[in-house]
Formats: C-alpha cells, sequence, structure tokens
C-alpha cells in the first residue's frame, strides 16, 4: 500500500513542481471529511484488536503489533468528543509519521487522495470547538463538500492536551 | 605489471592511511603490525617493495630492515622507512641497516606515492 | 580536506586505545626496577598518537605529545630514571592528551590553556627549555630558470645494497628536464671478478632544467651515502655541491628479547549498529516461533507429527541462535575494572590512604548495555569504600590493622546472573549511627527497631550521611541510593553486609542481558499482562478472611506474620470485567526493592521467556508499565513495572468501559 504513496509524491513533485503544491488524504468520520498531509501517511490499514494501555485517555485506544513495532492507535472521533467509535472490520486505521513517532489513528472510511495548493486552503473560522480548533491547519473545498486539514502533529500533543482541557491525566502521580 | 607493496605499522590508523593511499594509487598492499609480523607474512608472499615504521613492539623496523637485508629475496628490495621530522640519528640508523628510503610522518599522500614511484615504479619490468 | 580524513576516527579511536594502554603500563611501572620493555611499550604509545596528529593537523596534539615522547624516550634510554612524581606528571599527561583528543573526536579547538602548565613542568623535567622542534630546512625556492648543469654520478660498488636502483634514480633525474646521459662502464672488471650485484657503471648527464638545484640533488636524496655526485651548473659559477657527510652510525642494536607472547585474538570490528540489529532480529525469530509453537498445540499429533517435531527442533534452533546472539553482545567487565585502579590511587593519594585494589574475574563477560551503565555506580561504590570504608593508616595500625587496606573488586557468574562483590577490610558500617541518622531525619520511626541487615540497607536510602565532613570524593550520602536505583534500572539487585571494624561487603546481582525477560503471563478480566518472574516470591490463593480492609489505605493480607498490601490490578488498570471480590482472586506475591505487595489477578496463564519491545518509541510512558511484548496470538501484551505500582491509587473515578 506505501508504494502508491511514495509514487504519488513522486508524481506530484514532477507534475506540480514543489513550492505551493499540497497533497492531502482524505477520510471521513461521521458525515465530517478530514485530511492530513499525503507526507505523514506511512501505511493504511484494517482495524484490529488493540491492547489497551492502563489509564490512558479514552480517545487512546491501546497498542498494536505493526509488524514488530508497536504502535498506539488513536480514536479521532473520540479526540473530537464525538464518542467512541464502535470500531469494527470495516474501520480504517491510518498509520501516520509524526516527529519521529509512528502513531494510528481510527477513522470511519478513506476517501480520496487530494491534490491542490496553498493558494486554495482557507484558514478556518474561529467558531469551531476548542478542542478541533487547535489541530486544524485549514480548511478546502472539494467539490461541494468542505474538508479539514489537520495538523498531524497538533493532535495528540499531551502537553497541549492537558492545556486545553482539564483533562483528569491520570497518569498517575506518585 | 602491478606491484605489490607490504606497509609494517603498529599504528593501526598509520597502516590504514598507508594502504589507502598506495592503493588508490594503482598499488596492492598487504600489512603487517611489527616486524616479526612482517616476517610470518612475507612467508609465501612476495613483495615488490616494503614501508615500515621503526618504533614497534616484537621487532623494531631496524631489525627488520637487517632481517630482509639478510635474506636473498629481500637483499635488493626497496625498503622505505616512516620517520619522524627531527629525527637524523634514527634515519642514519636505518640507512645503516640497509633501507633504501625515508618518509617522513607525518606524510602527505603525494609525497608518499611519489617516493613509493621514485623506488618502485608500476609498469616497470621487476 | 585531505583523502586520509576519513582516517580520523581509526585514529581517534586508536588513540583511545593507546591512552587506555599508557595508563595501565604507567600504573603498574615498579619506579626502581622499571622495565625498559615497559616504558619502551609507553613510548611507543605516545610516538604513534604524535605521529598520526599531524596527519590531522592537530597541531595541539602534536606540540604536548611531542614533549611527551621526549620524556619517555629519555626514560627508555636511561637517561632519566622513571620516579614516582615522573609517573604522576606521566599519568596527568595521559588525562590531557585525552581531553585534547575528545575535542579532536567533537570537532573543536581546545583551550590554549590546556595541559600548558604541565607542558612546562615536563620540559623542565626533562631540562629543556621551550625549545621548537628545529623547523624542516625551508628552501626558499629561487626562480625557476633554465640552466645547465653537469652531473656526475659515481654510485659505489655497494649502492644496489640499499635496493636503490640506478636506472630509476636516472629516469627521475631524466624527467627533470631535457638529458643527455652517458654511461661509463670502465670500471667494469672481467667476468671472473664480476659480482652481479655491485654498479660498476658510472653516468655523465648533462641535463637542461628550470628546476632548482634543489630538486636535481633531491633525485640523489637516498643515495647520498653511496655515491660520488658532482652537480655543476654551466654559465652562473655556482660552487660544486659537495655530498652531505653524514657519519654513520656503528651502534651495535642488540634485538630485544621480547618475552610478550603475540597474543592477538583474531578479532573483527562490528558496527555496534549492526549488533543491534542482529539482536532485533532474533527477538522476532523467538516471537514468530512461539507463534507457531502456539499453533501447533491445537493439532492432533497423529496427523501432524512430521509439523509437530519440525517446530520443535525449530524452537531449539532458535534458543542456541538467540544465546549465540546475546553472546555477540556480551563483553568482559575488564572494560570497567581497568577504571578503578586509578581511582583507588587518586582518591587515596588524596586522603592520604595507602589502599591495594585487587579484581578478580576481569573476564567475566556481561551484555554490552549493562557495561554502560554499571560504570557510574561502581565507580561510586568503589570511591565510598576508600572514603569512608578504609580507615588512615594510623588509625588501622591502632586497631592492630595493615596499615595497607585493601578492596577486592571481583565478577563472576552465578546462578545465570552476574555477581558483582565490593569487599573492603575497613570499619565497617557504624550502625548505630547510620540508625541515630535516619531516625534525625525522620526516614524511620523514632521508635523503630531494625534488624541489622535492615540497619544496613539504611545507606541506601536518599540523604543519608554519616560522613563527619561531607568530603567532595563521594560527596553526600545521596550517592549511594543513587546506586541502588541505577543497579535496579538495570534489572539487578544490591545489598550490603557488613561488620563492625572488619569491613564491608556490597553485592550488585544483575541479569546477563536486558532484552529478553522471563515473564509470568496473568489475566486479569479479559487483559493480559506479564510480570517478570525475577520480581516474585510467591503465588497465594488466600481466602476472603485472610484479607483484612484498612481504611483510607489498600486491603493486606498476612503472610507468615507479614502485612502486605494488595493491589487489585483491574482497579487500578482500570480493567472491565475483572474479579473484584476478595477471595475470588488469586495473589501474587512481588518485592520491588524492598517494597512487598500482592497482585491480586484472575489467573496465572503460565511462563514464558519474552522479548522485550520498547512502548516508548511511539508512546508517552505509562505509569506501572515497563514496555511490551508481543505474545504467541501475535497481540501485544504490557509487561508490568513493579516498581511503580507500589504507588499507583486505584482510580477514584468512573471506570472506563473498555472498548470491544
Amino acid at each position: 500500500m506505501s508504494d502508491i504513496f511514495d509514487q504519488t509524491r513522486e508524481s506530484k513533485e514532477e507534475i506540480l513542481g514543489k513550492g505551493s503544491a499540497r497533497q492531502f488524504l482524505t477520510f471521513t468520520i461521521g458525515q465530517e471529511e478530514y485530511g492530513v498531509d499525503i507526507m505523514t501517511v506511512r501505511e493504511i490499514k484494517g482495524w484490529s484488536e488493540t491492547t489497551r494501555l492502563p489509564n490512558t485517555p479514552d480517545f487512546m485506544r491501546g497498542v498494536i503489533n505493526l509488524r514488530g513495532l508497536i504502535i498506539p492507535i488513536f480514536d479521532l472521533r473520540a479526540r473530537f468528543h464525538l464518542g467512541l467509535t464502535e470500531a469494527d472490520a470495516k474501520n480504517v486505521v491510518i498509520i501516520l509519521a509524526v516527529d519521529n513517532r509512528t502513531i494510528g489513528i481510527l477513522v470511519d472510511t478513506v476517501s480520496d487522495i487530494l491534490d491542490t495548493n496553498e493558494e486554495q486552503i482557507k484558514a478556518a473560522p474561529a467558531s469551531q470547538t476548542h478542542a478541533k480548533d487547535q489541530c486544524v491547519d485549514g480548511l478546502i473545498s472539494n467539490h461541494d463538500r468542505m474538508v479539514v486539514l489537520l495538523c498531524v502533529n497538533k493532535l495528540f500533543d499531551t502537553e497541549l492536551l492537558k492545556k486545553l482541557e482539564n483533562f483528569s491525566g491520570d497518569k498517575t502521580q506518585a | 605489471m602491478g606491484k605489490k607493496i607490504l606497509a609494517v605499522d603498529d599504528s593501526r590508523t598509520m597502516r590504514e592511511m598507508v594502504a589507502f593511499t598506495l592503493k588508490d594509487a594503482g598499488y596492492e598492499v598487504i600489512e603487517a603490525e611489527d616486524g616479526k609480523n612482517a616476517l610470518t607474512v612475507l612467508n609465501g608472499v612476495k613483495v615488490d617493495a616494503i614501508i615500515t615504521d621503526l618504533n614497534m613492539p616484537n621487532m623494531n623496523g631496524f631489525d627488520l630492515i637487517r632481517a630482509l637485508r639478510g635474506n636473498a629475496t629481500y637483499k635488493f628490495t626497496p625498503i622505505l622507512m616512516l620517520t619522524t621530522e627531527g629525527d637524523g640519528s634514527k634515519k642514519e640508523e636505518g640507512k645503516a641497516a640497509g633501507a633504501t628510503g625515508w618518509i617522513v610522518k607525518p606524510f602527505n599522500p603525494e609525497k608518499l606515492v611519489e617516493v613509493v614511484k621514485k623506488v618502485c615504479p608500476l609498469g616497470a619490468a621487476a | 580536506m585531505s583523502i586520509l580524513d576519513q582516517f580520523k576516527q581509526t585514529y581517534i579511536t586508536e588513540c583511545f586505545e593507546l591512552l587506555a594502554d599508557m595508563e595501565s603500563l604507567l600504573l603498574n611501572l615498579d619506579c626502581d626496577a622499571a622495565d625498559n620493555e615497559q616504558l619502551n611499550a609507553i613510548f611507543r604509545a605516545a610516538h604513534s598518537i604524535k605521529g598520526g596528529s599531524g596527519s590531522f593537523g592537530l597541531d595541539y596534539i602534536t606540540d604536548f605529545t611531542h614533549i611527551l615522547e621526549t620524556l619517555l624516550d629519555a626514560m627508555r634510554e636511561g637517561k632519566l630514571r622513571p620516579t614516582r612524581e615522573a609517573v604522576d606528571m606521566l599519568l596527568k599527561s595521559v588525562d590531557v592528551v585525552s581531553q585534547m583528543v575528545t575535542a579532536a573526536k567533537d570537532g573543536i579547538t581546545p583551550p590554549q590553556t590546556l595541559g600548558k602548565e604541565l607542558r612546562k613542568q615536563l620540559e623542565q623535567f626533562v631540562g629543556q627549555s621551550t625549545a621548537e622542534i628545529s623547523p624542516h630546512q625551508e628552501e626558499s625556492q629561487p626562480q625557476e630558470v633554465m640552466a645547465t648543469y653537469d652531473i656526475n654520478f659515481i654510485p659505489h660498488e655497494n649502492l644496489p645494497s640499499t635496493g636503490n636502483e640506478p636506472l630509476l634514480i636516472l629516469s627521475e633525474l631524466a624527467g627533470l628536464g631535457e638529458s643527455k646521459i652517458t654511461a661509463d662502464i670502465s670500471r667494469i672488471p672481467t667476468f671472473a671478478e664480476l659480482n652481479p650485484t655491485a654498479c660498476y657503471i658510472t653516468w655523465q648527464i648533462e641535463l637542461k632544467t628550470a628546476k632548482t638545484l634543489h630538486a636535481i640533488e633531491e633525485v640523489f636524496e637516498f643515495v647520498s651515502d653511496y655515491c660520488d655526485l658532482k652537480i655543476s651548473q654551466r654559465q652562473n659559477i655556482q660552487e660544486n655541491i659537495a655530498t652531505p657527510n653524514n657519519p654513520q652510525l656503528a651502534e651495535e642494536i642488540s634485538p630485544k628479547e621480547s618475552n610478550r607472547n603475540n597474543a592477538i585474538a583474531t578479532s573483527i570490528r562490528v558496527d555496534l549498529e549492526k549488533v543491534d540489529k542482529l539482536v532485533n532480529m532474533v527477538g522476532e525469530l523467538v516471537i514468530t516461533e512461539a507463534m507457531l509453537k502456539a499453533q501447533t498445540r491445537h493439532l492432533a499429533d497423529e496427523q501432524f507429527q512430521g509439523l509437530i517435531r519440525g517446530i520443535d527442533e525449530l524452537s531449539q534452533h532458535t534458543r542456541e541462535l538467540q544465546e549465540a546472539v546475546m553472546s555477540v553482545r556480551m563483553q568482559p567487565v575488564k572494560s570497567i575494572f581497568s577504571r578503578m585502579p586509578r581511582i583507588v590511587r587518586d582518591v587515596s593519594a588524596q586522603l592520604g590512604k595507602d589502599i591495594r585494589l585487587v579484581t578478580l574475574g576481569e573476564n567475566t563477560e556481561v551484555d554490552k548495555n549493562v557495561i554502560e551503565q554499571l560504570g557510574d555506580p561502581l565507580t561510586h561504590m568503589i570511591r565510598n569504600s576508600v572514603d569512608h570504608g578504609i580507615e588512615t593508616p594510623q588509625q588501622r595500625s591502632i586497631a592492630g590493622k595493615n596499615p595497607q587496606g585493601v578492596i577486592y573488586l571481583s565478577a563472576q557468574h552465578r546462578g545465570g546472573r552476574i555477581v558483582i562483590e565490593i569487599r573492603d577490610d575497613g570499619a565497617g558500617i557504624n550502625r548505630s549511627k547510620v540508625v541515630a541518622k535516619a531516625k534525625e531525619k525522620g526516614l524511620i520511626a523514632k521508635d523503630a527497631i531494625l534488624s541489622e541487615e535492615e540497619s544496613d540497607q539504611l545507606i541506601f536510602a536518599a540523604g543519608l550521611s554519616t560522613a563527619e565532613t561531607i568530603s567532595n570524593i563521594s560527596g553526600r550520602g545521596v550517592g549511594m541510593d543513587v546506586v541502588k536505583r541505577n543497579i535496579e534500572a538495570l534489572g539487578g539487585t544490591i545489598t550490603v553486609k557488613s561488620e563492625l571494624g572488619k569491613g564491608s561487603l556490597f553485592t550488585v546481582s544483575l541479569p546477563l542481558t536486558l532484552a529478553i525477560l522471563d515473564g509470568m503471563i496473568v489475566r486479569v478480566g479479559s487483559e493480559n499482562y506479564i510480570i517478570p518472574i525475577t520480581a516474585i516470591i510467591e503465588t497465594l490463593r488466600p481466602q476472603a478472611q485472610d484479607f483484612h480492609r484498612v481504611e483510607g489505605h489498600n486491603d493486606v493480607i498476612e503472610v507468615r506474620g507479614e502485612f502486605i498490601p494488595v493491589i487489585y490490578l483491574g482497579d487500578v488498570f482500570r480493567v472491565a470485567n475483572c474479579e473484584h471480590q476478595a477471595g475470588k482472586t488469586l495473589v501474587v506475591l512481588v518485592e520491588s526493592g524492598h517494597n512487598k505487595m500482592g497482585l491480586a489477578v484472575d489467573e496465572l496463564i503460565g511462563q514464558q521467556q519474552v522479548v522485550i519491545k520498547s512502548l516508548e518509541a511511539n508512546s508517552d510512558p505509562v505509569k506501572g508499565i515497563s514496555g511490551a511484548t508481543i505474545l504467541g496470538d501475535g497481540r501485544v501484551s504490557l509487561i508490568l513495572e513493579i516498581g511503580d505500582l507500589a504507588f499507583m491509587q486505584p482510580g477514584k473515578t468512573n471506570f472506563i468501559v473498555k472498548a470491544a
């Protein structure tokens, strides 16, 4: 699966030239459509049972074994306070490279690869809920749909989360 | 015609640098870490020239040169000493032992190749 | 940048090796009966370091090692005696050079002051003023002007014995310009008298060249002693250059009989990365093999005889491979033990004590990781022994002991672990003092009564120091608790046994390798966790009545007179569907340091050797979990961090229903 992304990256650079061109992988959660920069996407796989890590926020579904590597899976729906995803084999997990970590996000379905450029991306209006606000890079319209572009680095930054929500951490103090 | 050189030095770094420089210039190079080792290595392998350090354990450069000069096979083989700048007496001692010439440490790679080619040019008839 | 820069790293690595050799040789040098071979070896090391430094432009190293080399040369020639003072200076020099090499390694230039003072001292010792190395005769290059030279080259008959070849010399000469070479064969004797290896021919060369006279002389550089050479320049009357007369040294050099066995074991250098990769791959193999084995358990024996047998053999081979690969990472403890003599020497000198260090079992092998982490704790303990353990010579004499104290440092394999012991014949731990101090600091209750062992263990408590003066050698008592923590972080244990007036014995026990763990798999609700076997004391199946409720604290159970807190893993980890009722759970008694606790679990699944995988590579650390592993069914299972569990409160807030 990852070859497709490598190829797409290469052809994107060829065709559109470097500079303002951007490419996103879009996916759905419920009725909403989101996108992440394709450069961060490593792999797409189906949902499989995770091993829960104790005392972690509920959007942290646990870890899985990805060919020998232990990777945490985050429930994006839960992250946006829309409830826990009832995951089954039809759900998709997108494996992303964030900073020097590899993580996975649980989404409903994967839609498309969107070719665009910087100019097309509009800033997000300030009326969104706080939590989402911080990790939204911008908005873009795809045909008649609005795609919310996410900044993967900010999505699960625990420091940031602690600041935003008075979340009880639950990394139990000694 | 390919020429083979034996580089003898107890410093690994020095050996590797000499070997690299000469290989780069087209020579074949084998290594030994002291005089005694050198004699062992030469048993069964013929070389066209020898470059040796003087200060080594087990058998130093001078003894090696003398041993080689006493051997029918190596009596006339070019032997170059690696000497330190300002060490006139060691150079003399080496010459007395039968050394062909010398290269001063720290050596300039081009100079090393130049000196080696002087006494053991590539392509010349043995 | 020269093509030789790629060797800089090799040079630096070699320098560190040579410096270690120098230090070890210097420490073993008997000032009164110095072994000349040793002095030679020390000289050669300095010589090699100096030699290489020039190639990489490391002038500060060249300059400093030059005086070092001069001093050592004088010593090996017998011109200077290796006094204790000199050896101390040389040891300090080794440190200075080490700092310089480190600077070179990091690509920075060390401050000008580095070694300056020491250098002056060395120069004084040698009796030299700050003389510079006589610079190479740098001839000013005269203008290159075409000139014609007449060269008379008369080789001595024995010129070929130097390995020089007149033909090559003439070729080189000819290469300088236009030449006309005439050979004179008048010297050649009759055939009968002819020595085929002698040179009888002489030559006259007319050379038209723009090169300098120096360039021409250089051609004959190597044979200047073995020929008569006359070079005269036509036109511009120039003095004939006679060959420089170098006196030949007729010194007899007796070949030194070296007793040193050339015991250089064949070895190759391997990138640590490659080894780690190999270890990881074998780890994966172990996991896959376990998976296969798990699958075969469900197969009917008769039908799949061959397959089952094959997988059994595979298991065997995998285990063997695993052991072999682990052993690749094993290294002798020698590398850390070798630091200790120096430390003992320096610290005891500083404190005016006389102490001898005896090391045993230096070749005992341990995983490289363990070695790296062991250095600091061991160093601290040795310093501690010197500082607080062993008394001054006067005190010892008064006590009827040998004024010289002894510290034994040993390593050995024992029961699948490596055991390191540090034993000293010093004053031992003053228990009453330690206990008093602990009570004073509030570390234990004022009226607590402790056994001898418990009192001794107090030295590992943070904030304790009973030294009259807190020396800056081993500092405050905060040292030993850090040592303990470091050792425990490696999965090891440390204990102390002491006898007042006689001495102390510290025992450190470490696992041989870090990456594989013997674990007990336990089930809590629908989750499996792994408890390191080394932490398990025993497993109990207590009845409901054995549990005692304590207000505001964990439940406790009584085990052989001890009251041990019970931790319900299900609560602490908020696992759904787990057993809460006392009496229905199993309790695994575990220990971490001095914390004993009982972990309440639903079921024991079994014992298994697991490969530890890091969680932290991709996730934030989780309290209570030290790592993860992949079980035979491919699922991730978490390994418990017993040390954390003692401090974890069960979550008081609502449970999170685990998603399916």
